[in-house]
C-alpha cells in the first residue's frame, strides 16, 4: 500500500497503479523518496521503472545490515532519471535465514559489480547473477566484512602458545 | 571466443590454453604502469586483437566503509581523503554535505564559496594528473612534466590552506577546518591568472599532434545508451554528447550562483574525452576566478556549538564553551536518525555518499558511490574486439583511481 504522502509523487503513484502489491511502504525525508518494495517483485519493478518511467540510470546498489533486527538486510537501490533529473530510492528487506533476491543485471548491466560487492561484503545472494564471485576480498576469504557481527579488529589465530 | 560463462581469471587462462592454442592470455597488472595503481586486467589476445578483457579489482580494498562505523562523524572526514587520493576535497565536500543535511546545519556563504573554489582547484589537480599520465601512456612524455609543474603549484596552495599537500581534510562537517590562511587570495589569483595560458601550452603539444590524433581518434568508442546502462558518469558521458553535470542539474554548495558551461562533444572517443576535460579545466578556472572576485565576507563555519569545537580563547574564559569542548572531544556529536544520499560532480563523475544514522555519534553505515567503480565497468565494452595498444589509451581515458574503485 502506498502511504498517502506519496499521492503527489508521480513515479510512486504510477508504480502503485501498475502493481498495487509491489509497494509495501515508503517515506519522504529531506526531499528524497524512498519506496519499500516486496523483495519478490524487485526485478519486475525495476524493469517497469526503467522501461516506462525513464529511470535510465542505476546510480548504485548497496546494503545495510540491521543486525540483530529482523528482517536483517536492507538492499538499497538508488535510481536516477536523466530525463527528469529525479532520484528514487528503493529498498528491500531480507531475512537473515535466506538473504536472497533477484539480480537486476538484466535491467541495468551496471548492476553487475554493485551486486557482486553486496554479495562479497554482506553475503546476500543474487539469483540469476551472471558472475557471482567475490569482488573486493580474496576468493578464499571467510565471512562477509560489512556485516555488523563481523569483528572490526583482532586476529583469526592466537599466537600466544607458540 | 572463449566460454563467456567462465569469468574466474585463473579458469580463463586454463580454458583458453586448451581450447584456443593460438590464443594468448595475458595478465596486465596488477603492477603495470598504465593501470595507474593496482588494477589487474586479464586479457585474452588473438594476435594483436583483444578477445576478452576482465578487470580484476580489490587489491587496494582497505575496508574504508567498515572503518567509518568505528569512528565518529568528524573523524570520518580523514577517511574520505583516502578514497580518491587525487580529488580529496571533492570527497571531503560530499561527505560533509551529507552529514550536514542530516544535522540540518546552515553553512555560511563564505564557507560555501570557499568550498566551491577548493573543489574546482581539486578538479584542476585531478585533470592535470590525468592529462599527464594519459599522454605518458600513449608516449608523449613532455606533457607529463608540464602538467606536474602546475600540479606542484596547486599542491602548494592546498598545503597553505590545510598544512597537507594531499590528505587535506580541509572541508569539515560544519564548514572548514581552519580559517583561510593569510595571503591565500594572492596565491590563488597568481595561479589562476597564469592557468589558461598553461592549458594553451598543453593544447599546443597535443591537440594537433599527428601521433596523438592517431592514437586517440576513433578509439574506445561505445554508444551513449550502453555507457549509461553500464553506470558510467562524468566526462566520459559528456564526450558522448550527454549534457549532464550534477553541478547544473542538482546544484549544491551554491553552484547555482556561478556562471560556467558544461562542455560536451559527440564523437565519444578518447580524443573527445581529452577535449572535454581540457574544456572543463578552462571552465573550472573561470569558476575559481568568480569565486575569488565575489567571495562573501563573514563566518567560515556554521554557528553550531554542539558540532564544532569552540575557539581556544572562549574555552579558557567561558564555562559553556568548555563543556561543549569536553562533550565533543569525549563523545562526539549525535546525528539525528535518518539517511541521505548526496551526489556531487567529482572530477571523474558522479560521486555520492549514502550516510545512514541511527542517532548515535558514529555513522551506522556509510556507502560511497564512487565514479571510478562505475566507470571501470565499461572497460570490457571499450576494449574487446580492438587492438591491445588501444586498451592502454581507453583505460587512461576512463580516468579511474584505484583507491576510488576498491575503497
Amino acid at each position: 500500500m502506498l502511504p498517502d504522502a506519496f499521492r503527489d509523487n508521480s513515479s510512486a503513484a504510477a508504480l502503485e497503479n501498475w502493481d498495487p502489491s509491489a509497494i509495501v511502504g515508503g517515506k519522504r525525508t529531506f526531499n528524497e523518496t524512498t519506496l519499500e518494495i516486496a523483495p519478490g517483485k524487485i526485478l519486475a519493478v525495476c524493469g517497469y521503472l526503467k522501461r516506462d518511467l525513464q529511470f535510465a540510470r542505476l546510480s548504485s546498489i548497496t546494503a545495510v545490515d540491521w543486525y540483530p533486527a529482523e528482517p536483517r538486510f536492507e538492499i538499497v537501490y538508488h535510481l536516477h532519471s536523466l530525463a527528469r533529473s529525479e532520484r528514487l530510492r528503493l529498498k528491500c528487506r531480507l531475512p537473515e535465514a535466506a538473504p536472497e533476491i533477484d539480480s537486476v543485471t538484466g535491467v541495468w548491466q551496471g548492476a553487475n559489480w554493485y551486486e557482486r560487492e553486496v554479495f562479497d561484503l554482506f553475503g546476500v545472494r543474487f539469483r540469476e547473477h551472471p558472475d557471482q564471485r567475490r569482488i573486493m576480498m580474496p576468493d578464499d576469504w571467510e565471512g562477509h566484512p560489512l556485516r555488523k557481527d563481523y569483528p572490526t579488529h583482532g586476529f583469526k589465530y592466537s599466537y600466544k602458545d607458540e | 571466443m572463449s566460454d563467456p560463462s567462465i569469468t574466474d581469471p585463473a579458469a580463463i587462462v586454463e580454458a583458453s590454453a586448451s581450447a584456443h592454442p593460438r590464443r594468448m592470455t595475458l595478465n596486465m597488472g596488477p603492477q603495470h604502469p598504465s593501470t595507474h595503481g593496482v588494477l589487474r586486467v586479464v586479457v585474452e589476445l588473438e594476435g594483436e586483437t583483444v578477445r576478452r578483457a576482465i578487470p580484476d579489482i580489490g587489491f587496494l580494498h582497505t575496508g574504508i566503509e567498515k572503518q567509518f562505523e568505528a569512528l565518529d562523524y568528524q573523524q570520518g572526514v580523514t577517511l574520505t581523503d583516502r578514497v580518491d587520493y587525487l580529488a580529496n576535497l571533492s570527497n571531503n565536500l560530499c561527505y560533509a554535505l551529507a552529514v550536514e543535511k542530516l544535522l540540518g546545519l546552515e553553512i555560511p556563504p563564505r564557507a560555501q564559496w570557499m568550498r566551491v573554489l577548493l573543489v574546482e582547484l581539486t578538479r584542476l589537480n585531478s585533470h592535470l594528473v590525468w592529462l599527464g599520465t594519459q599522454a605518458l601512456d600513449i608516449g608523449a612524455m613532455s606533457v607529463f612534466l608540464y602538467c606536474f609543474r602546475e600540479r606542484e603549484d596547486l599542491l602548494r596552495i592546498f598545503e597553505m590552506f590545510s598544512g597537507q599537500r594531499m590528505m587535506t581534510s580541509y572541508i569539515r562537517i560544519g564548514g572548514l577546518a581552519l580559517e583561510p590562511p593569510r595571503g591565500w587570495q594572492e596565491a590563488v589569483s597568481r595561479f589562476i591568472k597564469a592557468f589558461p595560458s598553461n592549458v594553451d601550452q598543453y593544447e599546443d603539444l597535443l591537440t594537433k599532434n599527428p601521433i596523438w590524433l592517431r592514437r586517440t581518434r576513433g578509439v574506445g568508442h561505445v554508444p551513449l545508451d550502453v555507457l549509461v546502462d553500464l553506470g558510467v558518469t562524468g566526462p566520459v558521458l559528456r564526450a558522448c554528447g550527454l549534457n549532464w553535470d550534477i553541478r547544473k542539474t542538482e546544484p549544491y554548495s551554491s553552484y547555482e550562483k556561478f556562471d560556467f558551461e558544461v562542455p560536451t562533444r559527440t564523437e565519444g572517443d578518447v580524443y573527445a574525452r581529452y577535449q572535454v576535460r581540457l574544456a572543463e579545466m578552462r571552465q573550472s578556472a573561470r569558476i575559481v576566478e568568480q569565486a575569488l572576485a565575489g567571495m562573501p565576507e563573514g563566518a567560515w563555519r556554521a554557528d553550531a556549538p554542539h558540532v564544532l569545537l569552540p575557539d581556544r580563547e572562549k574555552m579558557k574564559t567561558q564555562m559553556e564553551a568548555l563543556i561543549y569542548h569536553f562533550k565533543i572531544v569525549t563523545e562526539g556529536f549525535g546525528v539525528p536518525a535518518g539517511e541521505y544520499y548526496q551526489a556531487i560532480e567529482s572530477p571523474r563523475g558522479e560521486l555520492a555518499y549514502y550516510v545512514v544514522s541511527d542517532g548515535t555519534a558514529k555513522p551506522y553505515r556509510v556507502f560511497m558511490r564512487t565514479p571510478s567503480f562505475g566507470n571501470l565497468q565499461a572497460l570490457p565494452a571499450m576494449t574487446e574486439g580492438r587492438l591491445v595498444a588501444d586498451t592502454i589509451a581507453s583505460m587512461g581515458s576512463l580516468d579511474f583511481v584505484l583507491g576510488d574503485v576498491d575503497r
